[in-house]
């Protein structure tokens, strides 16, 4: 079973899903993402799905978990570049991705999850990724 | 067969495990790119068949998908057949309905799946299996 | 419609033996029909093909124009038709440069000897002609067609224009009448410019648009949900009194979307929520 990669940038977890995932593919994913986000404190997660030709019911319905296990986490979850034709079949398909925050792509992602966190804490800056020393499994 | 339907040879593709629903997308992406849908008709289609390759082994214990291209001297198409040997569905009409769902899914499988493709058919009952049609022509 | 061994071999014959008389009077006959429109030389060559690619054709055997000796004969029949459909000559203007043929082999046959065999094979060469005939002209409907259907395209796009205003801003100023398809075209080409641009903005100008039904409505909405999974915001300005009556009495709703009077306002709108965020990361530099 091939996995997806999840690579640290400073304070945020980068997933770009290269490959036709298979269902197990994609659970496996979202249970590493989970791990990941304890294991190195990180506060954003962006999802590229770029590359994606389909997004189904079960990729959606994955993309929501981790957005909501990642919100546990004190994480915020954005997913980026989602192609047109992927999205005009979601809205015929009738799937809305509640609660799930996305971005044109990387950058603007990046941009949302820094204002998310400016909003969060004002303008205090002392809320220094490395600080909290949350893995602790 | 349907009267005046051109029907080109159908490609098989059992599907017994997840990577099988991986590899009738790409089979189906290969037709409909063949027979020049749009992108966004592509994409429709192949989710469609994501959807129903996945009900094939989750709730038929797994089947086949056979894609074949169609003409029907107007347009060209893609025809899919999705058929197993399951415990077939019970009560359609509420198969069909969004959001219901036995699996544990969010339920927009069968129902989504209808409103991505421009023909869909259905022969199921209790205990004799259920063979789905779908057809997406080109604009 | 095919023609025997033997009929084919004294046509060939014919075409063969006067040569240089038939393509001279065709030419001749074509030349007085499309009244100069097309130059001796374009003719000449156009018919000389074609009385080569019939004797190929008659030399296998059976003349058939379905059959695979044929092909040449049928490629250089389509050839002529798309090149007449696309300068513009009429359906009877293409067919009658295969007909001509007809007259032109009357007189090959009545200046030999006139028996009852040649008249048989005269109404044999002349089903064969009306069959060539009957292919160019289904040739000519064919390119006429897909002409049309490139055209449609072309006015479709036309029509259709997504624009950048601002950066991170595009707008689609609406004109005419919004079927089905063109929604779609219009759906498809903004959330494209939206990718390409990287714009998080867009604006739907429905200013010049007459009506909206409850289906036009329906594309509009999905157009906005379908960039908001995209992570882009659409506004939808210059909705007329008219139209947000119609709106409100089709029960459509457009529930969070945001709508302004006109494009100036919506760009306004756009323009205060980004200044926003950039005053926020960028503080004010002093002057």
């Amino acid at each position: 079973m091939e996995r997806v990669p999840v690579l640290k940038i400073g304070d945020i977890l980068l997933v770009s899903i290269q490959v036709d995932m298979s269902d197990q593919t994609a659970v496996q994913l979202q249970e590493d993402l989970a791990e990941r986000i304890v294991a190195t404190g990180c506060h954003g997660v962006i999802i590229d799905i770029t590359a994606l030709a389909i997004v189904d019911s079960f990729v959606g319905r994955m993309l929501s978990t981790i957005a909501s296990i990642s919100r546990v986490l004190d994480a915020e979850t954005v997913v980026v570049g989602m192609r047109p034709a992927v999205a005009i079949t979601l809205v015929e398909l009738g799937l809305s991705l509640e609660g799930i925050r996305t971005a044109l792509n990387v950058e603007r992602g990046m941009e949302l999850i820094a204002a998310t966190r400016d909003d969060d804490h004002g303008y205090d800056d002392a809320d220094e990724p490395g600080d909290q020393s949350t893995d602790t499994r | 067969m349907t009267a005046g339907v051109d029907r080109g040879h159908p490609q098989a593709q059992a599907i017994r495990s997840d990577e099988d629903v991986v590899r009738v997308r790409q089979l189906v992406r290969t037709v409909a790119v063949a027979v020049r849908l749009s992108l966004v008709d592509q994409t429709k289609l192949v989710t469609a068949a994501s959807e129903l390759a996945r009900n094939t082994l989750v709730y038929g214990g797994g089947g086949t998908a056979e894609v074949s291209t169609v003409d029907n001297g107007l347009r060209r198409g893609v025809r899919i057949v999705f058929a197993d040997d399951g415990p077939g569905i019970a009560d359609l009409d509420l198969a069909l309905t969004d959001g219901y769902t036995t699996g544990g899914g969010l339920g927009l499988g069968l129902s989504g799946a209808r409103r991505l493709v421009d023909e869909f058919d259905i022969d199921t009952g209790p205990e004799r299996g259920t063979r789905i049609t779908v057809t997406k022509w080109s604009r | 419609m095919a023609l025997s061994a033997e009929e084919s071999s004294r046509l060939t014959g014919l075409l063969d033996e006067h040569a240089e008389r038939i393509t001279n009077r065709w030419v001749e006959l074509l030349a007085a029909s499309l009244r100069g429109r097309l130059s001796q030389a374009e003719l000449r060559r156009q018919v000389q093909e074609l009385h080569h690619a019939m004797i190929e054709a008659a030399r296998s055997g059976g003349f058939d124009l379905e059959s695979e000796s044929a092909g040449e004969l049928r490629a250089v029949l389509a050839e002529l038709s798309r090149g007449r459909a696309r300068q513009g000559f009429t359906a009877t203007e293409t067919a009658t440069s295969v007909y001509a043929l007809k007259d032109v082999m009357l007189e090959v046959l009545e200046t030999d000897t006139t028996d009852a065999r040649t008249l048989r094979d005269y109404v044999a060469f002349s089903s064969l002609v009306d069959q060539m005939g009957l292919f160019t002209f289904e040739s000519f409907v064919r390119t006429r067609e897909s002409l049309i259907a490139d055209q449609a395209e072309q006015l479709l796009e036309l029509s259709t224009p997504v624009v950048k205003i601002w950066e991170g801003v595009v707008a689609v100023p609406l004109v005419g009448t919004l079927d089905s398809a063109r929604a779609q075209v219009v759906m498809e080409r903004l959330l494209q410019t939206l990718v390409d641009t990287s714009s998080p903005y867009a604006i739907i100008d429905i200013t010049g648009v007459p009506a909206v039904d409850t289906q036009v409505a329906q594309h509009i909405l999905k157009t906005v949900v379908a960039a908001r999974l995209m992570g882009a915001d659409c506004i939808i300005s210059g909705i007329r009194p008219q139209i947000a009556q119609t709106i409100v009495a089709l029960g459509i709703e457009f529930g969070d979307i945001a709508t302004k009077a006109s494009l100036a306002d919506a760009l306004r709108h756009v323009l205060r929520l980004t200044g926003v965020e950039a005053a926020r990361r960028q503080p004010r530099r002093e002057s």
